[in-house]
């Protein structure tokens, strides 16, 4: 009994060997920095990370598809310029609200409509939207950030649960909502079947195009929350908001062990991902690093990760 | 009627070449600026870094892997090689700016090719690593030639040979040359073959590890010769320089028709891809268009350009 137990706990942390990552990294950080074990600290560091999170979500869904979403930075732009934007204009918050949302879902579509229709690889289609939306952006501020007029909205990010932050529960009420729809509804076990063998899948019965649509329409909703989120928190938009983060969230979800071949992974290892990104970058700003250093410790740590990711996998599964 | 097949298969093949005319036809009559020899020189003259960088990246993507690290390359290696330029002199600031881009290419290529690893991860691992590493080198200040008007380093950037802007013969004699290496020997076969089907490949008896390796050192390559040209051209660098030229590059790659899934492509395609960007985004600009509308134009000609190309291939526009 005692054997098995010792048995099922390593394997599980061999397949999600970033929570044994992340317990380590944790334990370096107290021993480094005597802020960083903190509540306030730890509560700031599940806000900060929520934003990327939210988009690593979305991500992972489309990456065990075995599809590439790169737009989701650009999408995001959109949603915190037309929340803004739109209520500055004199449409109410919560309108304004809605139509962000629903443009972020409506990119997401049309992304994977384009994919679905045409064909082309999902790297290229959203290669493009990458540069073409972040134009819209800049077609639609005319390359200016705009600046909430109503300060209440920014007052919604301050609502806490003892040390949770609005931003952090919907966070994880989103990787838990996921996690369920991934596990336990017909459409998240097919998104693995097309992940490992999109044709097989087909000639199972299961719908590929209409899927791979309505994971990039999740992708694009889900950018769009995290858009709204910013745009609450900073109040202002930015045309260049969220730029470059389609790679930090690919870099998280990597991290986790979701695995850009498809047919693999969970939102708790990309919850798992993104909150050793947020703690490690956390932690080497407590320690007063100068910023390069985290760049170069980012890139070192998912050279890491695919080492480890190697290796464990060698051990558990014989394939691949 | 003799030639109608072979004519419907030139239109098959150079679609995008046709159409690609017909706008500069359309531009060249709203915008006489336009198809002058002045101009079509500093477009030229423009696409020629992107260019330069695209040569070495075609080698890669041939080999069915991507190289994201080029634009932070681009900008460490820019970096260096002006600053060392005030240092060590400009011979030895290109000798370590080329040193620089193919250790780039080495770490890319070790652990791509032998150790098997995500190319697309280690890339972005790489970008990342790369900006990093130029934050430290400069501590984030902007560094400048201090002899700008005198060295003989601005040949490269700024200098002209028999009225053709260096960099434009530095990008078509790069190109001649990778294409004549891609084309006619034995290593560029290799490469194609890699990137058609690895498996085969190996039981040709293709090292395929070491033509990953070398791709990649290539594409170290060029973008040091890139870094050069930059650096020349502006003779100072800020750690930003070279941002998004991975994005850049990619895209003019993916409009000349080399698919990113490996095994086929070419140089000249890749060339005419990037300048094709460069003659778009020039245009807009000559007709008033403010400069993010080329984006827009970009997202769409993109996407038309490999579309057409798979509908052409196929026999059907939809799949």
């Amino acid at each position: 009994m005692k054997q098995t137990l010792v048995k099922i706990t390593t394997e599980w942390l061999m397949r999600n060997h970033i929570w044994a990552f992340l317990f380590l990294v944790v334990i370096f950080f107290t021993f480094a920095s005597p802020y960083f074990l903190s509540i306030n600290n730890l509560s700031n560091v599940l806000t900060q990370s929520a934003f990327i999170g939210i988009l690593a979500i979305g991500m992972t869904l489309v990456m065990i598809n075995g599809e590439i979403d790169l737009s989701v930075g650009a999408i995001l732009a959109v949603s915190v310029a037309l929340s803004i934007g739109l209520q500055n204009s004199g449409l109410g918050i919560w309108t304004s609200v809605m139509l962000a949302l629903f443009s972020g879902a409506m990119l997401g579509f049309l992304n994977g409509s384009l994919i679905a229709l045409s064909g082309i690889n999902s790297f290229i289609i959203t290669l493009g939207g990458l540069i073409g939306i972040r134009g819209l952006v800049f077609v639609y501020t005319g390359g200016d950030a705009l600046i909430v007029k109503d300060f209440s909205y920014t007052e919604y990010p301050e609502i806490y649960l003892g040390p949770f932050s609005i931003t952090a529960i919907i966070f994880l009420s989103l990787i838990a909502f996921f996690q369920w729809f991934l596990t336990s509804t017909k459409h998240g076990r097919e998104a693995y079947a097309i992940g490992d063998n999109a044709e097989a899948a087909y000639d199972a019965g299961i719908l590929v195009k209409r899927h791979v649509v309505i994971n990039f329409t999740i992708c694009g909703f889900l950018a769009a929350i995290s858009g709204i989120l910013l745009s609450m928190r900073l109040g202002t938009a930015e045309p260049q908001a969220g730029r470059i983060w389609e790679l930090w969230t690919i870099i998280a979800v990597v991290l986790g062990g979701t695995r850009l071949t498809g047919g693999y992974g969970s939102m708790l290892k990309t919850l798992g991902g993104v909150l050793t990104l947020a703690v490690v970058q956390n932690g080497l700003r407590l320690m007063n690093t100068p910023n390069y250093v985290e760049l170069i410790v980012m890139g070192a740590v998912l050279i890491l990760a695919l080492g480890l990711d190697r290796l464990f996998t060698s051990k558990t599964r014989e394939n691949v | 009627m003799i030639g109608e097949k072979a004519l419907k298969g030139f239109f098959k093949r150079n679609g995008l070449l046709l159409a690609f005319a017909f706008f500069l036809a359309v531009t060249a009559l709203n915008a006489p600026a336009f198809l002058t020899v002045g101009n079509i020189l500093d477009v030229l003259r423009q696409v020629s870094i992107v260019g330069t960088i695209a040569i070495g990246v075609t080698f890669v993507v041939i080999t069915g892997r991507f190289d994201l690290s080029v634009g932070s390359g681009l900008t460490l290696l820019t970096v260096i090689v002006v600053d060392q330029n005030n240092i060590v002199g400009p011979l030895g600031a290109i000798i370590m700016a080329i040193f620089g881009g193919l250790m780039v290419g080495v770490w890319n290529g070790l652990l791509i090719g032998y150790l098997k690893f995500n190319a697309l991860i280690v890339t972005l691992a790489m970008l990342s690593l790369l900006q990093g590493l130029t934050l430290w080198y400069s501590g984030g200040a902007n560094v400048n030639v201090h002899n700008a008007q005198t060295t003989w380093y601005a040949f490269f950037g700024r200098g002209d040979l028999f009225g053709v802007p260096v960099p434009v013969w530095i990008l078509l004699v790069g190109g001649a040359i990778a294409s004549f290496a891609l084309m006619k020997t034995r290593f560029g076969r290799s490469v194609f073959s890699v990137g058609g089907n690895e498996t085969t490949s190996k039981f040709s008896g293709i090292n395929a590890p070491k033509i990953v390796l070398f791709a990649y050192i290539i594409s170290g390559f060029a973008t040091a010769c890139a870094a050069i040209i930059m650096g020349s051209r502006v003779m100072g660098a800020q750690s930003t320089i070279g941002q998004g030229y991975e994005l850049n590059v990619l895209a003019g790659i993916i409009l000349g028709g080399t698919s990113l899934l490996g095994g086929s492509g070419s140089i000249w395609r890749t060339i005419v891809g990037v300048a094709m960007l460069g003659f778009i985004q020039n245009a807009l600009l000559l007709m008033g268009f403010p400069y993010y509308i080329q984006w827009l134009v970009t997202w769409v000609v993109i996407i038309l350009a490999v579309w057409i190309d798979l509908a052409a291939k196929r026999g059907k526009i939809l799949t």
